[in-house]
């Protein structure tokens, strides 16, 4: 997993309530057996014209022009602006494996999906939560000015906005350390390798029925 | 001291150790699989050069990508190169890694994963479950703490038979009173999610409780928990009683013998305590509960079947304007339009919410000696696994679905998600027993309204939706 510390990235809006994971990659690509190459897909029926199937060149397909990715003013954004529920629906690790190929490494909103939310740490991108009141204004700056950019840190948990504002956002200690050092977390969960089989064998003692 | 909740002594007796944060490490005592979300877990251990932790938790099989007719090609129906390669990277996986359970595709007993679970006994109360899929909660049904996961996350069970998480905020959902005929476990689940919203669960595990729930079956307890998701709850629970024992006895992975009865012993003190804390309690009157059919994108934009569509000019928060707008242009409706007039054009009686054998009597109930409407060009009945099929078939089901013009297939997802053949065309209009109406869902631009079987039934005929209380 790539680290993630400090981004100073182009903001995309997308202002709309309950985006699902259907919506952020849809079924059609989750017949790849890999990790990687879904960013073309990102969104795939909001931004193109035509159905899209796997492994087809995003490059000729026809444009859905006013889907905020395809505006000229957002190509290149790493920070996806959204609003509530965000990432409901399917628990697909493709969506936020299609969001980080597209290039986003931050998605600010009011609320996440809790699958979605857990699923975007095992893979780089920031999840921050923010007040309706603060995705409010960073909807009303970012419509007024272009280019309109924002610098996250996480080591200090703030998200800075041009004015110099910031607000400070929750992560859980362990999800900061994870991301900060782009930790794989299975290795350190096998640091209590032992532990787990203690538990097991007591586990087992109690209730051999689940070990058939 | 106070009383614990159901969903608190199921996690507490699953924390292998607890940072000083609350974050745990939860031990997981069953691991089902299918296709879509296992293959690049399985690279994962590979590229690590990491072994399987415990292989006899996991139980597995094919389902999202399986055709559902055809099987008798050479193919199997399979014709999708890139599908089949996914189904084919499973087998080798399993064949590679082990497994307690797996069902090849075209196997007697293949079928939707989170129906085979219960079926063969592998779902137990007091365990917990995980799956790479978000309707894992319809495992909750048995009183058993069981979620989604993601594909990391997959990898972090298959390698170390934990996860790291925290505890969730606990919330009961509490209905009591007797419902109406004709009101069944779907319309609850879709009441709750037009009460509480589709992220009303946020946070939380969701307990239901209340008559109305002990009176539901065990396969009205799945539909119910199938849909604690669509509500935004991780895991739905019913705490087991002697129906979810009755449904359990027997069945190849239950306990047997001296076990059986120090199960039950154990499984009887699996429910929340008089006085026990719930972060959030709602509260719904059985009796008031009409049948539902969603009319957006949504599953909370719900309405009974009496209602009408929402008029956005009423609607004073702009978001929420908006929100209606844009539902209401991509499902062809207009303002006002009652619910009994919208026509359909197709009907999917199937998935993970209700493609039990009880569904499938159900939507039969409707059928006999009726034919489908003339408006409806399709209407599939896809069982949920080859123990259900044969058994519809043994009670002469099948037959009732092909005399009234319907399909009856092969187990699978099927047009839940189409991934496989089965889709709506751009701008049909589907009846479906299924859990999501999103965008795109069952098809590129397909129209998708949630109902029951018996209501999916009822429309098949009247090719409209129609007032199934009133015969």
């Amino acid at each position: 997993m790539k680290p993630f510390k400090y981004l100073d990235g182009l903001v995309c809006p997308l202002d709309r309530a309950n985006v699902d994971t259907d919506a952020i990659i849809p079924k059609q690509f989750l017949k790849s057996i890999k990790r990687s190459g879904f960013g073309p897909y990102l969104f795939d029926e909001w931004r193109y014209a035509d159905i899209g199937e796997p492994d087809m060149d995003c490059s000729q397909r026809p444009l859905k022009k006013d889907f905020v990715l395809n505006q000229p003013r957002y190509q290149g954004a790493q920070i996806l602006l959204a609003r509530d529920n965000f990432g409901c629906g399917s628990s697909r690790e493709h969506a936020p494996w299609a969001i980080e190929d597209y290039g986003f490494r931050v998605v600010i909103a009011p609320s996440f999906a809790d699958i979605f939310f857990g699923n975007c740490y095992k893979n780089g991108v920031l999840p921050i939560v923010a007040s309706a009141a603060i995705v409010d204004q960073l909807f009303r700056e970012c419509a007024a000015q272009k280019g309109y950019r924002l610098r996250v840190d996480l080591e200090t948990q703030t998200v800075r906005n041009p004015a110099g504002e910031w607000f400070r956002f929750d992560i859980t200690p362990h999800r900061k350390h994870c991301l900060l050092n782009g930790l794989d977390e299975i290795g350190l969960t096998l640091q209590h390798a032992d532990q787990i089989k203690a538990f097991e064998a007591k586990h087992k003692a109690a209730q051999p029925w689940l070990f058939a | 001291m106070a009383g614990k909740t159901l969903y608190d002594k199921l996690w507490e007796s699953h924390v292998v150790r607890e940072e000083s944060d609350g974050t745990c490490l939860l031990y997981i005592d069953r691991h089902l699989m299918h296709e879509v979300t296992s293959p690049q877990a399985f690279e994962g251990l590979r590229l690590a050069g990491r072994r399987i932790w415990r292989k006899e938790s996991v139980v597995a099989n094919p389902d999202h990508n399986t055709p559902t007719d055809h099987w008798d090609d050479a193919d199997g129906g399979l014709k999708d190169p890139v599908s089949r390669k996914q189904v084919e990277t499973l087998d080798a996986n399993i064949k590679e890694f082990g497994a307690l359970v797996y069902f090849p595709f075209k196997h007697a007993n293949q079928g939707i994963i989170h129906v085979i679970g219960p079926e063969n006994g592998t779902t137990l109360p007091g365990m917990t479950v995980v799956c790479g899929d978000s309707h894992t909660s319809t495992h909750g049904a048995f009183g058993a703490l069981a979620f989604g996961v993601g594909t990391s996350e997959v990898e972090h069970v298959l390698a170390t038979q934990t996860l790291v998480g925290k505890r969730s905020k606990r919330m009961l959902i509490r209905v009591d009173g007797k419902v109406s005929p004709g009101v069944t476990a779907k319309d609850i689940a879709l009441a709750i999610i037009g009460k509480i919203g589709t992220a009303g669960g946020t946070g939380y595990a969701v307990e239901f409780g209340g008559s109305a729930i002990r009176d539901l079956s065990m396969e009205g307890r799945m539909t119910l928990c199938n849909m604690a998701i669509e509500g935004g709850a991780r895991a739905g629970l019913v705490a087991p009683d002697e129906k979810t024992f009755e449904y359990l006895k027997g069945r190849q992975f239950a306990p047997h013998g001296a076990n059986w009865d120090k199960a039950v012993a154990w499984w009887k003190t699996l429910q929340s305590d008089a006085g026990a804390k719930f972060d959030l309690v709602v509260e719904l009157d059985a009796a008031k509960i009409e049948p539902q059919v969603t009319w957006g994108t949504s599953p909370e934009q719900v309405l009974p079947v009496g209602g009408r569509v929402p008029n956005p000019a009423k609607e004073k928060d702009a978001q929420k304007r908006a929100g209606i707008e844009r539902a209401l242009a991509y499902m062809g409706l207009k303002a006002d339009t009652p619910i009994q007039d919208i026509r359909i054009d197709k009907v999917f009686i199937g998935s993970c919410t209700n493609s039990r054998i009880e569904d499938l009597r159900a939507a039969a109930k409707y059928m006999k000696g009726r034919k489908k409407a003339a408006n409806v060009k399709l209407v599939l009945v896809v069982p949920g696994s080859g123990q259900v099929k044969r058994q519809a078939e043994a009670e002469g089901l099948d037959k009732i679905f092909t005399d009234a013009g319907f399909e009856w297939r092969e187990p699978g997802c099927s047009m839940c998600l189409a991934m496989n053949a089965d889709r709506l065309a751009p701008g049909e209009r589907c009846a479906s027993t299924s859990n999501r109406n999103f965008e795109g869902r069952q098809g590129a631009g397909g129209r998708t309204h949630l109902v029951s079987p018996e209501m999916a039934a009822a429309a098949a005929i009247a090719g409209h939706f129609v007032d199934i209380r009133k015969k």
